[in-house]
């Protein structure tokens, strides 16, 4: 038996919070190096899985790993990484160590006002945080629809306590109004978050029978059902397959979010501390976008074309919405929460376009977003914590004062609004194009959320950073070398990833070619040749073919 | 032989021959485990006769203890010699059924009843009443509430160590009735475990008025629905000329046969049959509190003592649905027709019932007691599902569910006011501040109620949905998990409140309990997390003795 890399990688950070958890109350210092240790083994290790990693290999997953479990339900303990999956799993163990790092002085306590001796919030917030991780990351290698499930609900807990436990005190109310907000941002997450995904267990449960009742025994194995499909021995009915994949989908676009159901996120990212509001958009969030690609288009191949009208047009209005009601947010968190909502919008709709430009690019678009959104918010927060409030009319003139801190923020913002040689331009560009290239209206008006994003970046800059020095904002201090750390690395990668996008393509590429495999669907013949796909000659069509003789 | 026959043959020869009446088949060694308890509570009445006052209470600890253990052990012996599976038959003369659920719900009702006396004999949390260590039972019961002669009991340090037996004669009560196999010996059952339970609910130390209460309520409504169980059997007997369960079960199929001549106008009349269920199957949906016969609940579990609350919630639910699942599925499947649209009605209401209710609840154990009728709902769509996946999804829930209810009013027992225990939902603001462990404990009996997954609540609410949807009830399902995302707010209001909220000044304290409490909170939270984390063991037993023996 081979060495169990994906458990191992999972296991890492779920034992570093109940490391964390464990110390006494007096090692505050301790719990955030442990946690900070750990989360940086899950680094190592999640590099470790690129590494070991081919991306040219046959098969759609790698890595595998198979274990019997409740073999009652039909559930089995199977693991296994494609490219999504690897990308993905990367990008969380990667922006751990910062959130940690941003994070380092959000859960201190004084002394004097701990109402017992037992009181550890320090400890419990990196706990929190390394939990969240455990669970993102054993989603994203989860091949088996029970398992998955099992995580992406069981991650709402520790996201709630987060959430609802811990804050920037930066509201513009008393402690005891934000911490009420605060409780109210985080059942409102839970609740949304709960309620899609008990509709799913309904589906799951469905897909339990339909399989049981066609296949001889019930099966989660994503593998064994797209087989089964494929040879035609399971047929699930069109009625049947329409439900389940609504009730699947329901779940992710709560999750995601997608409009009309986002109307959680705003507050959860406001009310939170800025690296809790990095966790739930950059990390949390992008296992709804990506169980999409992985389980609805893959489990309801019909089902997801019969919705693909609908849910472009939903994604669309989620790209509009998010970036105007971006532009007239007056809260510096709120107004990166509407933008994340847009470019959520943006991913859905790579993925739903069903182009291999389409879904490369939603698949580069998580990881972009996850890296800017974390550079913008985490350097938001930073500037929140100093001035004590998250009203962007509170600011003005910082870029006298701390340039670095500016600059820092413009960089992040300018990578919001994808302006090129920034990694976010490589991905929203490929989503569009994959759009338009079956969809040309969507695609044209979806192109409009760039110039909202241009407006509601570059105001909210203008407002904060130049114009007359603010006497708060006088002794404002620039970036500690804490801050620096945190920052420096993220705004290189948007650099290096936005120049030079191969590493990322060819990992992702055939996993997509995969995918669309499944579904049955090839690119539409471009009328103009589009040379601008980066690796898109490197897909390896040997791989493909192969893969949609098997799939047929 | 056919065993009805033979109860016949037994009353011919009587009738025949009186003075001569021979002595029934009884196979003692398979009763075992009724026989010792019940055994163990009539000891426990002569030691409340014979030993002195101050050795009582250890005297019975232990005989209980030792009693339901070793119940305990002769259930997993019966099982182990194949009882459960392959040698299960009809004992007792037709009495009593030894298979595979029988064994299971009575390994299960032993092991939460033990538990649950661990509670009972809590005395560490009370404050000492006159240099007397006290537990949650009045000092003398019959005194009257606030009267001299209990202070007069009060100030001498009695205690009702008569809780021990009682609550052994329940139990007993209580191992016969999942596995009755006749609708007498069935009405016997439940006349025994419930005619305890009454009195147990009227013995609480602190709130004495609203326990005796809570007391009557039970009793009146439990006689009633006694009457109808009653009136329902001897409408089957009208119909079948038996009472045995597959007895009626041969008429239902196969019609009469031999027509018997005192009942020649009444039986085979479907009317007799159909009312005389609906009867018997409304007296036992009264105990397992399903709605519209719910309305009990609340009162009762308010009022009771809780470490009585604790042990009704989670043993007279699993008696009871024992019995229930026998009854559908032994004596009516050949009604299946008719009882399933109705058993769907009251599946549906009782999860969207206690499942709404509970929302608006101000107090801790109301909140409770709706949310077991919530639950209840549950386990009734795995009642519904009519298959082997169906039996042994119930059996499991019930396991599960069980013990996360006895850890989670063994939690609120804890947390005290000057007035006993604080069960106003608002007195427990900032409890996670002051006591962070025993919130965290909480908090996990509470994420298993709402099934959140990692806990057994969660396989549990899988498992009976699964047998749902496989029997064709999907839309049960998603009223299931629909009532199940209601519920879902109750119990995370009650995290917000302990974890978010600034603690009141004037706040509960959290005793401290002896080991005995700790014991059952530490096995509440280990099954919880076991049966969440690796279920296949038990999911595989459950299995395993799903098949009910005709």
């Amino acid at each position: 038996m081979s060495f169990p890399l994906l458990t191992v990688t999972a296991a890492v950070p779920a034992v570093g919070a109940i490391a964390t958890a464990a110390l006494p109350a007096a090692r505050r210092t301790a719990a955030k190096w442990l946690a900070l240790l750990f989360s940086l083994a899950t680094l190592a290790l999640a590099l470790l899985i690129a590494f070991r990693f081919r991306p040219g290999a046959t098969g759609p997953y790698q890595l595998t790993e198979s274990h019997t479990w409740i073999p009652d339900f039909g559930v089995r303990y199977e693991l296994g990484v494609d490219g999504i999956a690897v990308a993905l799993i990367a990008l969380t163990a990667l922006l751990i160590p910062f959130v940690i790092l941003a994070g380092w002085h959000d859960a201190d306590v004084l002394e004097d006002t701990r109402p017992n001796r037992r009181w550890r919030p320090t400890q419990g917030f990196f706990a929190l945080i390394l939990a969240v991780e455990a669970m993102v990351v054993i989603s994203f290698e989860a091949t088996d629809v029970f398992l998955f499930y099992l995580f992406f609900e069981a991650m709402l807990i520790p996201m709630y306590f987060l959430i609802g436990g811990f804050g920037d005190r930066a509201g513009g109310h008393g402690e005891e109004e934000a911490a009420a907000q605060r409780s109210r941002a985080a059942v409102k997450f839970l609740l949304y978050n709960l309620a899609g995904g008990l509709i799913m267990l309904a589906a799951v449960i469905g897909l339990y029978a339909v399989t049981a009742d066609q296949l001889g025994t019930g099966t989660f194995s994503l593998q064994q059902i797209v087989e089964a499909r494929a040879a035609g021995k399971l047929d699930i009915a069109t009625g049947t397959e329409r439900l389940l994949f609504l009730g699947f989908f329901f779940a992710f676009a709560v999750k995601a979010p997608l409009w009309p159901l986002h109307t959680w996120l705003p507050g959860a990212m406001g009310e939170s501390t800025a690296p809790v509001a990095v966790l739930i958009t950059a990390v949390v969030d992008k296992v709804g976008t990506f169980a999409m690609l992985r389980f609805c288009l893959q489990l309801f191949p019909q089902a997801s074309s019969w919705a693909t009208p609908v849910i472009l047009v939903l994604a669309l209005i989620s790209v509009l919405y998010g970036a105007l009601l971006a532009v007239a947010q007056r809260d510096i968190k709120r107004l990166i929460a509407y933008a994340s909502i847009s470019h959520f919008g943006f991913i859905v709709l790579g993925i739903f376009a069903m182009t291999s430009q389409g879904q490369s690019g939603a698949t580069l678009y998580m990881v972009n977003h996850g890296i800017s959104t974390a550079a913008l918010m985490l350097v938001a927060g930073f500037l929140i914590s100093r001035r004590g409030s998250r009203l962007i009319a509170d600011y003005g003139g910082v870029q006298k004062v701390a340039p670095i801190l500016a600059g820092t923020f413009l960089v992040g913002g300018l990578a919001t609004l994808s302006l090129p040689g920034l990694a976010p331009f490589v991905s929203e560009f490929l989503v569009l194009v994959g759009t338009f290239s079956r969809y040309p209206a969507i695609g044209v008006i979806a192109t409009v959320a760039i110039v909202l994003a241009a407006l509601y970046v570059l105001v909210l800059y203008q407002r904060t950073m130049t114009g007359p020095v603010r006497d708060e904002v006088r002794a404002m201090p620039d970036l500690r070398v804490r801050e620096l750390v945190v920052v420096a690395p993220l705004i290189a990668l948007l650099i290096f990833l936005g120049v030079y996008p191969k590493p990322l393509t060819d990992l992702v590429n055939p996993a997509v070619g995969h995918t669309l495999s499944v579904v049955d669907k090839k690119d539409p013949q471009p009328a103009v040749q589009v040379d601008a796909v980066p690796g898109g000659d490197r897909r390896g069509p040997a791989v493909r073919d192969q893969d949609v003789e098997a799939a047929k | 032989m056919s065993s009805v026959a033979s109860v016949h043959s037994l009353w011919t020869v009587a009738a025949d021959m009186p003075g001569r009446i021979p002595a029934p088949h009884i196979e003692y060694a398979q009763l075992a485990p009724t026989l010792i308890v019940l055994g163990a509570a009539v000891v426990g009445v002569l030691i409340e006769a014979f030993l002195p006052r101050r050795s009582r209470y250890y005297a019975q600890l232990l005989l209980s203890v030792v009693a339901l253990a070793a119940a305990f052990a002769a259930v997993i012996g019966l099982a182990a010699g194949g009882f459960g599976s392959a040698k299960a038959h009809i004992a007792a003369m037709g009495a009593i059924a030894v298979d595979g659920p029988a064994l299971f719900l009575q390994g299960t009702i032993l092991l939460v009843s033990l538990i649950a006396v661990f509670t009972f004999a809590e005395r560490r949390l009370d404050p000492a009443a006159h240099g007397n260590r006290v537990d949650s039972f009045a000092a003398q019961a019959a005194a009257v509430p606030g009267g001299k002669a209990e202070q007069a009991a009060v100030k001498a340090g009695f205690t009702t160590t008569e809780v021990f037996p009682i609550v052994l004669f329940a139990i007993g009560g209580m191992l016969v009735f999942p596995a009755a196999n006749d609708l007498l010996t069935l009405f016997i059952a439940l006349e025994v475990f419930s005619l305890p339970l009454y009195i147990l609910c009227a013995l609480a130390r602190r709130q004495r008025l609203l326990s005796q209460e809570s007391a009557v309520k039970y009793f009146l409504l439990g006689a009633f629905s006694s009457a109808f169980l009653l009136f329902g059997v001897a409408l089957l007997y009208g119909y079948a000329g038996t009472v045995t369960y597959s007895g009626i079960a041969e008429v239902i199929s196969d019609g009469a046969k031999q027509i018997d001549p005192a009942l020649a106008g009444t039986m085979g009349n479907d009317v007799l049959l159909l009312i005389g269920s609906a009867l018997v199957v409304m007296g036992l949906l009264f105990k397992v509190g399903a709605v519209p016969f719910h309305m009990w609940t609340p009162d009762v579990y308010q009022g009771a003592p809780t470490p009585v609350t604790g042990f009704m919630a989670a043993a007279t639910k699993v008696a009871a649905f024992g019995a229930l699942l026998r009854l559908l599925y032994v004596v009516l499947p050949g009604l299946r027709w008719d009882w399933r649209p109705v058993m769907w009605g009251v599946a549906i209401l009782t999860m969207l019932g206690g499942a709404i209710v509970a929302i608006t609840q101000t107090d801790i154990k109301r909140m409770l007691a709706y949310s077991s009728i919530a639950h209840a709902g549950f386990i009734l769509a795995g009642v519904i599902a009519t298959s082997e996946n169906g039996i042994s999804s119930v059996l499991f829930y019930l396991g599960a569910y069980s013990f996360v209810t006895l850890g989670a009013f063994a939690v609120v027992t804890l947390v005290r006011d000057a007035g006993g225990e604080a069960t106003q939902l608002s007195k427990w603001a900032g409890l996670g501040r002051r006591s962070p462990l025993v919130a965290a404990v909480f908090a996990i009996f509470l994420l298993a109620f709402a099934g959140i997954p990692l806990t057994s609540g969660f396989t549990g609410k899988f498992a009976v949905f699964k047998a749902a949807a496989e029997s064709g009830a999907g839309w049960l399902v998603v009223v299931g998990v629909l009532s199940s995302a209601i519920a879902a707010f109750f119990y995370i209001r009650v995290i917000v409140l302990m974890f978010f909220n600034e603690p009141k000044a004037e706040g509960p304290t959290v005793a401290v309990p002896s080991p005995l409490t700790t014991t059952a909170i530490a096995f509440g939270v280990v099954v919880t997390l076991v049966l969440g984390l690796a279920p296949q063991y038990f999911l595989h037993l459950a299995g395993q003795a799903s098949v009910f023996i005709r």
